[in-house]
């Protein structure tokens, strides 16, 4: 029944003179996310709104799953598309899709005619009322309410006529690739991959940079990550995963430095390197999936102690959640299943009984001091020797 | 050099069997069910592979029925007797240390209502006769115990426990999972009491997905897979041609040098068990070396976790399993480490080796050498 969708986009509408280029980032973004779904699309940008034409088959489901993966949409309305055989015709199909959409007639309606097509015999209003009528004769129950109706009929005439009146919500945000890109610290967790997913969001592109210490942690616990770079690739677009071999750092550090200090001077490296990488791919922030006093590594001092290290922005987006919404933002976008695979990774290995919760920068730093002797050449082999896979969904 | 030592978990295929089970995919590919020649081509495969088992287990053709491997024999060995014997009684009798493959249907029917005993293990991983003769009542319809266990590799005195449970009710079935034991010994199970036997094909070098269950004569059990009415309506859905073929050439083989390979078995894992004891920090688990199973030696590391030294010896292309896939989230820990008394040090850092009979002395050899190296740089770090 359905023949093409309306996409409806918010916040991009409120932008001045660089609009156009929101709108085109967001045309790509659909046709991105429209290349995996079964059936011919034509992405068309006219008179400030988005249009998906379909020809032939395709998979409605599957296409609006692929739309609400795309942010910058807010909503995605289905539209029947007639061919204008003159205004009884038009009048027929109009009160099939009535009767066809609300077979309880029990709903207020509004019709809003547009008529793109200034040669069309009829005005906007005449068609307002003419249409208004015929779903009051044909469809006994339904009301008319100008002020708040419940259903919002839209008729469009243009060279072909449309009809839409639902809308289904999309994922909100901004195209994703006009707010720059950013690097996501992904561990396999439950909060690094919805931390990814919030900042592309915003429309930022993602890198991602991983810490495998093998063997402490092993094969399947990489295959995890990549995993979860891939579903979360299906909103952010293609994702490039630096895959970091962190072993003998841990183990230097683990050697050198107070065992209870390990895990606040684990991620002080990690932020570094992660920094690093950014660097070189032209991100331009970190990003993480903390949130305030969730584990020892998290309390506000450590935080603090684990920010330090960095020049970029870091970008904590659950930074005030609990675990619950996180998990709640997990499993909506699908990740939560492969997180909690029981596989261990590089935060887990070395865990003191009890780590400082409340970690001294200038005890931390003197620490450091022990590793002096290799660990900036360490640092620089983890680099030269990092894998990276370019991950799309 | 690559040491696969993880053959309890799967074995590689003999190359006769891979050869067979291409022409029964290729060439003889009919439905044996069919009524015309490629069908009769094709179900003489199953009719010679029936032949086969029996003459190497001395019992009827008819008692031979395939599945699609040892999961399967045995959730319908317990199901299928549970069902069928629900008027006689509702008692089963089963050990601490068997495999989910039949600990996880027991569960299941102690949920509708059936009652399960188990047995409790000594520290070698034995039952007591005296407590199975207690345990067996007038309500017991199923004893089920394991012939050899997957993980310590302990074996049970089948022969005896056969006879004890006839003597004590002449009503109650025996299953025995011989999934790890079928190829290794000579199993009779007319002559040992039994009667229903699980196993499976890939465990001595026949395909994955293929297995098989003894069901005795007398023995009542109800079907588990119903529709076409295949295997005497005992076992519905097309014969796996190609899966029945493969097993049975490999028992075929397996049995073809079954002493020497026992033999061969025995002498690796003298070799490795002694090697092992020299070694600091290493408890070793199950029954001395010629009581326990030849191909199986399961040994702590003490103060090593059983993942990183896998994977430490993964990296020397050293293939083991560890005691069981534990992590830091979830202590699951073995459950036949637990009922042999192990406390948790020796189950976090358990390993199990298991050899066939293309494991060389050379690759176990090469395996301590590597163990040597790298247990003292692994025990520098552990957790506090």
């Amino acid at each position: 029944m359905f023949k093409a969708f309306l996409i409806k986009y918010a916040e991009i509408g409120i932008k001045g003179k660089n609009r156009y280029l929101f709108e085109e980032a967001l045309v790509n973004q659909i046709r991105y996310s429209l290349e995996k779904v079964e059936g011919t699309f034509r992405v068309i940008r006219e008179q400030g709104r988005i249009y998906v034409f379909t020809e032939g088959y395709f998979d409605y489901e599957e296409t609006v799953q692929a739309l609400k993966c795309v942010f910058g949409i807010s909503g995605i309305c289905p539209v029947v598309v007639v061919e204008d055989k003159g205004f009884e015709d038009l009048a027929d199909q109009v009160v099939a899709y009535v009767k066809h959409m609300y077979p309880e007639f029990n709903k207020t309606f509004k019709v809003h005619a547009r008529r793109a097509k200034k040669t069309y015999p009829m005005n906007s209003m005449e068609l307002n009322c003419e249409l208004g009528g015929r779903i009051l004769d044909e469809c006994p129950g339904m009301k008319v309410d100008v002020h708040q109706p419940e259903i919002h009929l839209t008729v469009e005439v243009r060279q072909k006529i449309y009809i839409y009146s639902e809308t289904i919500p999309g994922p909100g945000g901004m195209p994703v690739g006009t707010n720059g890109s950013a690097m996501l610290l992904l561990s396999g967790g439950i909060d690094s991959p919805v931390a990814g997913y919030m900042i592309a969001k915003r429309g930022v592109k993602l890198e991602a940079v991983y810490f495998h210490a093998p063997p402490y942690t092993s094969e399947r616990a990489k295959q995890k990550v990549v995993d979860l770079a891939r579903l979360v690739a299906r909103y952010s677009g293609p994702v490039r995963l630096h895959v970091v071999n962190f072993t003998d750092i841990q183990l230097y550090i683990y050697e050198k430095c107070p065992h209870d200090e390990l895990t606040i001077i684990m991620r002080r490296y990690m932020m570094k390197i992660a920094e690093q990488f950014a660097g070189e791919d032209g991100a331009s922030a970190l990003i993480t999936g903390e949130s305030i006093g969730q584990v020892a590594s998290q309390t506000m001092q450590s935080l603090a102690c684990t920010n330090e290290v960095c020049k970029m922005p870091v970008f904590r987006p659950l930074i005030g959640f609990d675990k619950q919404e996180i998990v709640d933002i997990a499993l909506k976008i699908n990740t939560y299943e492969t997180s909690i695979l029981p596989y261990e990774d590089c935060c887990t290995i070395f865990v003191a009984k009890h780590p400082v919760t409340k970690p001294n920068l200038n005890i931390i730093k003197r620490s450091e001091q022990n590793l002096q002797e290799k660990i900036d050449e360490m640092i620089q082999t983890a680099i030269d020797t990092a894998e990276t896979i370019e991950i799309v969904y | 050099m690559e040491a696969y030592l993880d053959n309890a978990a799967t074995t590689c295929c003999y190359e006769e069997v891979k050869d067979l089970m291409v022409r029964t995919m290729m060439v003889d590919y009919g439905n044996p069910s069919a009524m015309h020649m490629k069908g009769v081509e094709a179900e003489r495969y199953c009719k010679e592979a029936t032949q086969t088992l029996a003459k190497l287990m001395k019992v009827q053709e008819s008692e031979i029925y395939f599945t699609s491997g040892g999961t399967e024999s045995n959730n319908w060995a317990l199901l299928g007797t549970a069902l069928a014997n629900r008027r006689q009684g509702n008692h089963i009798i089963t050990t601490a240390i068997e495999h989910s493959a039949v600990s996880a249907p027991l569960a299941f029917l102690e949920e509708q209502g059936c009652k399960v005993t188990k047995l409790g293990v000594d520290g070698e991983g034995r039952i007591s006769m005296e407590e199975l003769e207690k345990a067996i009542t007038d309500d017991t319809i199923l004893v089920s115990v394991m012939y050899v266990n997957n993980e310590i590799g302990s074996v049970q005195d089948i022969a005896a426990i056969g006879e004890l449970i006839k003597r004590k009710n002449r009503n109650t079935s025996f299953h025995v999972d011989a999934t790890q034991a079928f190829g290794k010994y000579r199993i009779l199970p007319r002559k040992m009491g039994i009667d229903l036997m699980s196993a499976s094909a890939h465990k001595f070098h026949g395909p994955k997905g293929a297995g098989f269950l003894y069901i005795g004569e007398k023995t009542k059990v109800h079907p588990m897979i119903m529709g076409g009415g295949q295997q005497r309506g005992m076992r519905s859905g097309t014969d796996n041609v190609p899966g029945v073929a493969g097993l049975s050439k490999a028992a075929e083989i397996t049995y073809r040098n079954l002493e020497q390979n026992q033999a061969h078995l025995f002498d690796l894992k003298q070799h490795l068990t002694e090697e092992l004891r020299k070694l600091p920090d290493v408890v070793i688990h199950g029954m001395p070396v010629e009581e326990g199973a030849p191909h199986i030696v399961n040994a702590s590391f003490l103060g090593v976790r059983s993942e990183v030294l896998l994977h430490t010896l993964e990296e020397r292309q050293i293939y083991v399993s560890a005691g069981s896939a534990c992590s830091s989230h979830r202590r699951a820990g073995s459950a036949t480490l637990t009922a042999i008394g192990c406390n948790q040090a020796e189950r976090e850092s358990a390993l199990r080796f298991s050899f066939s009979e293309r494991t060389t002395l050379d690759e176990v050899n090469y395996t301590l050498e590597v163990l040597k190296e790298v247990l003292p740089a692994l025990r520098r770090y552990t957790r506090h």
